[in-house]
């Protein structure tokens, strides 16, 4: 009898969101587990920390199964679940799976550390009470019109990163996106009408939306 | 069958990550050497292997990679049957996987700044910035903290074997220890036992073996 998959986080955090978007794009059902996350700190400390050491969310589990990273939760979630919902990893085709994968190195490698400052900067450093570096912001800026020329280029060749199939490759991205285009330079996706029309794309999908509503951050 | 193409420079961090995997599973390939120090990285024909003008690519018959990470899973899974198993079935997979990623998001940002810092800036003949050191030593300490309570649970960092979640560690590991932050290592027993072993492997001194006659 399958026990209920419990994910730990709260709605509005971008990587407990990263996995909230994959587990209902495979129509797997969850509990959200709230974190009491800004008073308690409840996941820099113990007993949180024992299923995370580095102390972040999200966390899931799976019966007796503890995982962390939002990337590796969303493997192991689309390998587990491979014959229902969204074919997230195209485990059919060695081709196209080792493209996912490249894409999906793509996103941790080059796209999130150009955009992740400029969203700590703008929308994070605030609710910290901190000020924020619009040098850091400006230095990043430079950086993510780089990557994105390049997806510019890419999405003239494919209709989504890894090939003409949605995938984790795509959906990885879909937190940072949201939230960027919350803050006053979403002009810069706006300015590739190619990466405009991937990110109208995939953020109209049904899953999206059922977490976006929840991904508060930045709003008055 | 056309042999594999590992593009790169032997200075890369990023291709002794892959050349690791190869040596690992003891595959054929051929080195095709990129020329940095001219750019050729960073223009056609290169870019259409590696549209970010990075190294390494890596070509298997009709399949063109990039990024390290990626064509190391990509060879480990390809070719599951051959050398050291890389990846594990079952269960186990979703742990390795989870420290695949703390390599990837914890260490590597860190790593790969020190790494710069003091291998790659004096090599340049450039100084180090001892500002960024300080700062990325102090955060590659706590991760390691973390690493030494994982290694007193768990004979690797993924699990009981070695799998690609210790090998994608050993390019910026072999690199520190070469440099002042070796001491964060030497620190703690755990850590230390676990780099002496990971980088005493035969294929790892093949690597190694691979950067000096290049």
């Amino acid at each position: 009898m399958a026990q209920k998959l419990r994910l730990h986080g709260i709605p509005m955090s971008s990587c407990a969101a990263r996995s909230m978007i994959c587990l209902h794009e495979k129509g797997v059902e969850f509990e959200l587990v709230l974190v009491d996350f800004f008073v308690a700190v409840e996941h820099k400390q113990p007993p949180f920390l024992s299923k995370n050491p580095f102390g972040q969310i999200p966390v899931l589990e799976d019966g007796n199964l503890t995982l962390f990273e939002s990337r590796a939760i969303n493997e192991y979630v689309s390998n587990k679940f491979k014959d229902q919902g969204t074919d997230l990893i195209r485990h059919d085709s060695l081709e196209e799976s080792a493209l996912v994968k490249v894409w999906a190195e793509v996103e941790s490698h080059q796209f999130h550390p150009a955009i992740y400052p400029i969203f700590y900067q703008h929308l994070l450093a605030p609710l910290y009470g901190k000020s924020s570096n619009q040098a850091i912001i400006d230095e990043h800026l430079e950086k993510l019109r780089m990557v994105l020329d390049v997806y510019e280029d890419r999405l003239g060749q494919t209709k989504y990163l890894a090939g003409d199939f949605y995938s984790l490759a795509d959906l990885h991205h879909m937190p940072m996106m949201f939230y960027f285009m919350k803050t006053p330079w979403g002009h810069v996706v706006n300015e590739r009408p190619r990466v405009k029309a991937w990110w109208e794309d995939i953020s109209s999908r049904d899953a999206f939306k059922k977490v976006a509503g929840g991904m508060t951050i930045g709003d008055k | 069958m056309a042999v594999m193409k590992l593009y790169g420079s032997p200075l890369s961090s990023a291709v002794w990550r892959v050349l690791a995997s190869l040596y690992e599973k003891g595959l054929d390939f051929e080195f095709i050497p990129v020329d940095m120090k001219s750019g050729e990285h960073k223009k056609e024909p290169y870019l259409s292997l590696n549209p970010f003008g990075q190294v390494p690519a890596f070509v298997d018959g009709d399949l063109k990679l990039f990024e390290s990470r990626a064509i190391t899973q990509y060879i480990s899974h390809e070719y599951a049957d051959k050398g050291t198993p890389l990846v594990v079935p079952g269960k186990p997979m979703a742990i390795v996987s989870v420290w695949m990623e703390v390599e990837a998001h914890q260490y590597d940002p860190l790593a790969g700044k020190l790494a710069w810092e003091l291998g790659y800036k004096p090599h340049f003949g450039m100084q180090p910035d001892h500002a960024v050191v300080e700062e990325n030593e102090g955060k590659l300490g706590k991760v390691l903290d973390v690493y030494e309570a994982r290694l007193s649970q768990s004979k690797y960092i993924g699990g009981d074997t070695f799998t690609l979640a210790d090998l994608h560690h050993l390019p910026t590991l072999s690199f520190l220890m070469d440099t002042p932050a070796k001491k964060l290592i030497e620190s703690r027993p755990k850590v230390s036992a676990w780099v002496a072993d990971i980088t005493s492997r035969p294929a790892w001194c093949k690597v190694v073996e691979f950067r000096k006659q290049h």
